[in-house]
């Protein structure tokens, strides 16, 4: 990772030919599957070199959107616009201004690292010259330079997955696509690859459409979210501003004298509302990593030892459970994915 | 054009890639060859076949790897379907038709290897060498059955969301196109009924062409086969190329 080689200025962004307005514009779209509605009166904007996250379990229409933005299927309703081209009207201006992560893999096993690069950059009218040097340099930010020789077929789930990545920003879109950027791979490679999509932000300023059913991952990566569920989005901001909509962080103490401690508690500034509950004081506050001192002087004022601590600030997990009544996590063993994750671990 | 070639190129670089499949397809031709060939050639004789039995089913036997592979190259975009290659090719800004004659070019050309080391191989098993002119003409209708039964293979691998259908098009479909198509016997003296199937084969106008290119005679006239195959070859990459415009990936 940190082999990477700088990488040359991009024409296509601060240049002449960049239409003003949003990288993306998405109004009233929606999607019928044989009278079912799969996309249902979808609409955001995403300005240009943000990360933005399409959240919610699977079979919510998050594929389904991307797909549509992508021009591979066409919409029941409603239009967007990308990179200023629209869907509907201008799918070849559409195609040129996006590259595409697929959720599942869309490599040539049977080529090299280097000659799927190849066939991409041809395909994309990137002339010889340019296109080597890109390749060159691509490689080089996914680590796959010394691999480049190599047929796909060898390489692990976290490699094809960085590989396509690299491939995805080879034409130079202004928009990258990202459907479930790291499912079924392992920690250590999903961390990886958040490192990787943060400096292509920060460095190339890409905008890029992420869809995740990781809270984890929406909340390290996305500037913004729109949570979706059942076809609909049912919220959408920053993170920040969603998690803080949930409510206060909360702290559960245990000590050996709950009431002396909590008349303590009361009556800090801080803390917004405390109460015994069971056999622990439960204290909402904000930012209480800020504020945990004050509570155990609390306790050591009032002469009670604390047998536990337990802090929680809410996650996205809580604003999907807040609005839904359900987890992301009870939906997410469908039996599409788990066969994804056996492919992908299988090829590993 | 350049995305023609692209996908062209990357068709051609996965055959020659593939050795167990060049190999692997080379075995029921020259089965047939030395089998069918040696083994009949006592028993067949004829006055209209000069090289005896052999040498009247070796055009037989190359217009069969040609049609095999030909068709096993358009049907392969299945798997391209399946193990999501296909995507990255449909979501590039090039027209479905580019892609679709990349890939009928690309099944072409390996057909066209394939044939050819069968065409070469029958030197060592006796074929006489024709002049250069009626090599040239056998390479010629080799292309455009190559070229014919790939843009079938993507015809059908269009309507086709796996695999699983492969084997009963082989069976009905493939081997009926050879064993009807005079590659293993004269079509001039058969029964009425079976001669018109003859003649409703596409195939028998390419068998027909190679064996006049490669032994100077041919019971259906060169120019005739030529006419009957061209056209054949436009009307299956148009409807292959129609057909492909609403793949879904």
């Amino acid at each position: 990772m940190d082999d990477h080689a700088p990488l040359s200025p991009s024409p296509t962004r601060g240049g002449a030919g960049e239409p003003a307005g949003p990288a993306v514009l998405v109004e009233h779209l929606s999607k019928d599957f044989d009278g079912l509605r799969a996309v249902d009166d979808v609409s955001f904007r995403i300005e240009s070199g943000r990360i933005f996250g399409l959240l919610g379990p699977n079979g919510a229409g998050k594929s389904t959107t991307l797909a549509m933005l992508a021009t591979l299927l066409p919409p029941t309703s409603g239009t967007a616009r990308i990179n200023g081209f629209e869907i509907a009207g201008d799918p070849d201006g559409v195609r040129r201004s996006i590259g595409i992560v697929f959720q599942d893999q869309s490599l040539d096993e049977e080529l090299t690292a280097r000659e799927n690069m190849d066939f991409h950059g041809r395909l994309y009218h990137v002339p010889a010259a340019v296109r080597r040097q890109r390749i060159d340099e691509l490689l080089a930010l996914v680590g796959l330079a010394e691999r480049q020789r190599s047929l796909v077929k060898t390489f692990s789930g976290g490699m094809r997955r960085r590989l396509e990545i690299a491939r995805g920003l080879l034409h130079r879109p202004r928009v990258l696509f990202l459907d479930e950027p790291t499912l079924g791979l392992d920690p250590q490679t999903r961390n990886l690859l958040w490192g990787y999509i943060e400096r292509l932000r920060d460095e190339q300023r890409i905008t890029m459409i992420l869809t995740t059913h990781y809270m984890e991952e929406a909340d390290r990566l996305c500037d913004e979210v729109a949570v979706i569920d059942r076809g609909r989005i049912i919220a959408a901001g920053a993170p920040e501003t969603l998690k803080e909509e949930v409510g206060e962080d909360t702290v559960t103490l245990a000590t050996s004298d709950n009431e002396a401690v909590l008349e303590r508690v009361r009556v800090l500034s801080a803390v917004r509302r405390a109460e015994i509950s069971g056999d622990a004081i439960q204290v909402d506050l904000d930012r209480a990593e800020a504020h945990i001192a004050e509570l155990v002087n609390c306790a050591t004022a009032a002469g009670a030892s604390i047998s536990a601590v337990n802090v929680h600030t809410p996650t996205l997990e809580d604003v999907f459970l807040r609005l839904t009544g359900r987890t992301i996590r009870e939906e997410e063993a469908g039996g599409r994915d788990r066969m994804r994750m056996a492919r992908r671990m299988w090829r590993r | 054009m350049d995305a023609v070639y692209t996908i062209w190129l990357r068709n051609v670089k996965r055959y020659l890639r593939s050795r167990s499949r060049i190999v692997g397809s080379l075995g029921m031709p020259l089965f047939f060859l030395v089998i069918l060939g040696f083994g009949l050639n006592s028993v067949v004789t004829d006055s209209h076949m000069r090289g005896g039995y052999v040498g009247f089913i070796v055009p037989g036997i190359v217009a069969m790897s040609v049609l095999f592979t030909a068709v096993f190259s358009g049907i392969q975009i299945i798997w391209d379907k399946q193990f999501g290659f296909l995507k990255e090719t449909l979501v590039a800004p090039v027209s479905r038709l580019s892609i679709m004659l990349g890939q009928t070019f690309g099944g072409a050309t390996a057909a066209l290897i394939q044939g050819f080391i069968i065409l070469v191989l029958s030197l060592f098993l006796g074929l006489k060498v024709p002049g250069a002119a009626g090599f040239l003409v056998a390479l010629g209708f080799m292309i455009l059955i190559g070229v014919a039964f790939t843009a079938f293979g993507i015809a059908i691998a269009s309507r086709m969301e796996d695999m699983h259908g492969f084997q009963l098009i082989m069976n009905f479909v493939i081997f009926p196109i050879f064993g009807l198509s005079g590659a293993l016997f004269p079509i001039d003296r058969l029964p009425l009924w079976l001669r018109s199937l003859t003649y409703a084969d596409p195939l028998t106008y390419g068998v027909e062409g190679i064996r006049y290119g490669l032994s100077g005679t041919a019971t259906i006239p060169p120019l005739a086969s030529l006419g009957a195959l061209a056209a054949f070859a436009v009307a299956m990459v148009g409807i292959g190329a129609w057909l492909f415009r609403n793949v879904r990936s």
